[in-house]
């Protein structure tokens, strides 16, 4: 079956098997940041933007993207170049592994959300596990991107 | 279970039906499915002959009436958490039974129709939903209560919204979880009308259930609200721990209750 949608702002289209989850569509047209971990939809690395909310894309049908608008690290380079910068300083990237779909939802986060709290931070991000740390380190890099974006 | 135990969905066709009646009279044979947000279904690896979406037929919604508010199958948990007059009139009830469900991707693809249909023993939303004046209405059987839909026998039909009444109870939700994010170990809604207290209990582990109770104290209520509920064992907890644990949160929601009042 085909479907058509828009992929990191441009047009896409492609066959695919009525069982195709988006996450290996996706992987298909070259979108290597989207990554599936659990594939039990409890770890978050494979989290996409689906028109705008963050989205769990080893769980939704490609045939479900059809006629939306799918974002994927990609397509957002500028903002994770940015906030990836804040992860490094931080030491909260250590096998790396977990950084485009945690990227990908602090993201999300940063535009649904106006100046969370510490405990709206950690409720939003409960969905993306990291099996390295503590998640010390990526919480100091959010309050310093945050104090940064505040200050601008 | 490890990735190489669990088998996933396979789907033969894939159909988007125009009407809940197209839908229906597809999803009467055995071997078809309705997918709600397919967080669960896939991975219970069924072979699925013709996958049946409803989400072209509009039933994304949050309506208020002055009597009720009328939520359609395919609105989100996430949409369920985030809705501020939901929120607002339930006492954050229906927000708190959302909001430890795995993660907010999670939350955006669960579908408030999956997680009632399913009447899953660890949903937090059967639970909540039980303690309020809910209904459900099915395509084919029509309007009953969510604690009849709860107990009848499954069948072919398809959900097709749940109204919840403005009726003034008060409402207050709790659960406990091992682990953040994970499956409740016990669950309850607790909520009260004038004299009458509603308590539902879930993830028992089986499928919650509701006790209706007149004129009690609240400090006895616990006892009496779960004395005729069986409680069970499995990875985690016994039987005899989630019962321990749901005196307590039906204590503490009905001290919650009476606070809001």
């Amino acid at each position: 079956m085909e479907v058509k949608f828009q992929l990191n702002g441009k047009p896409a289209a492609a066959d695919i098997e009525p069982d195709c989850m988006l996450l290996d569509l996706l992987r298909d047209m070259r979108c290597y940041s989207v990554k599936r971990g659990c594939d039990t939809t409890n770890c978050g690395l494979c989290t996409v933007l689906v028109n705008g909310k963050p989205s769990l894309s080893c769980a939704m049908p490609a045939a479900r993207a059809e006629g939306k608008e799918i974002i994927t690290l990609e397509g957002l380079q500028e903002e994770a170049v940015v906030f990836g910068r804040f992860l490094a300083k931080e030491g909260a990237e250590q096998c790396g592994y977990c950084s485009p779909g945690f990227i990908m939802n602090v993201i999300a986060m940063m535009r649904e959300l106006k100046d969370p709290s510490i405990e709206e931070i950690k409720e939003y991000l409960a969905g993306n596990l990291c099996r390295c740390s503590g998640y010390e380190g990526q919480m100091r890099a959010i309050r310093n991107y945050m104090k940064e974006k505040g200050a601008q | 279970m490890t990735m190489e135990e669990i088998e996933l969905v396979t789907i033969a066709n894939y159909l988007r039906p125009e009407s809940l009646s197209d839908a229906y009279k597809l999803n009467q044979k055995k071997t078809n499915r309705v997918l709600g947000g397919m967080m669960w279904l896939r991975l219970c690896s069924p072979r699925i002959q013709n996958a049946i979406d409803l989400s072209g037929l509009d039933l994304d919604y949050i309506k208020e009436t002055e009597e009720a508010f009328e939520i359609g199958a395919m609105c989100s948990l996430r949409s369920l958490e985030t809705h501020p007059e939901l929120e607002a009139y339930f006492c954050g009830a229906i927000k708190e039974s959302v909001r430890h469900i795995v993660g907010v991707q999670f939350r955006n693809q669960a579908t408030v129709g999956g997680s009632i249909y399913g009447r899953f023993g660890f949903s937090d939303v059967l639970t909540c939903l039980l303690a309020l004046d809910t209904e459900v209405v099915l395509v084919h059987a029509g309007k009953m209560t969510l604690a009849e839909f709860a107990d009848r026998k499954r069948d072919r039909d398809i959900l097709e919204k749940i109204i919840i009444k403005k009726d003034g109870r008060r409402v207050a939700y709790l659960s406990q979880r091992a682990t953040k994010t994970d499956f409740p170990v016990a669950a309850c809604a607790v909520s009260k009308k004038e004299d009458i207290w509603y308590v539902s209990v879930g993830a028992r582990p089986a499928k919650a259930e509701l006790a209706v109770i007149h004129g009690q104290p609240a400090d006895t209520l616990a006892e009496k609200a779960v004395a005729d509920m069986k409680f069970g064992s499995n990875m985690r907890g016994s039987a005899e721990y989630r019962e321990a644990v749901a005196k307590v949160l039906v204590r503490r929601a009905a001290n919650a209750v009476l606070e809001e009042s």
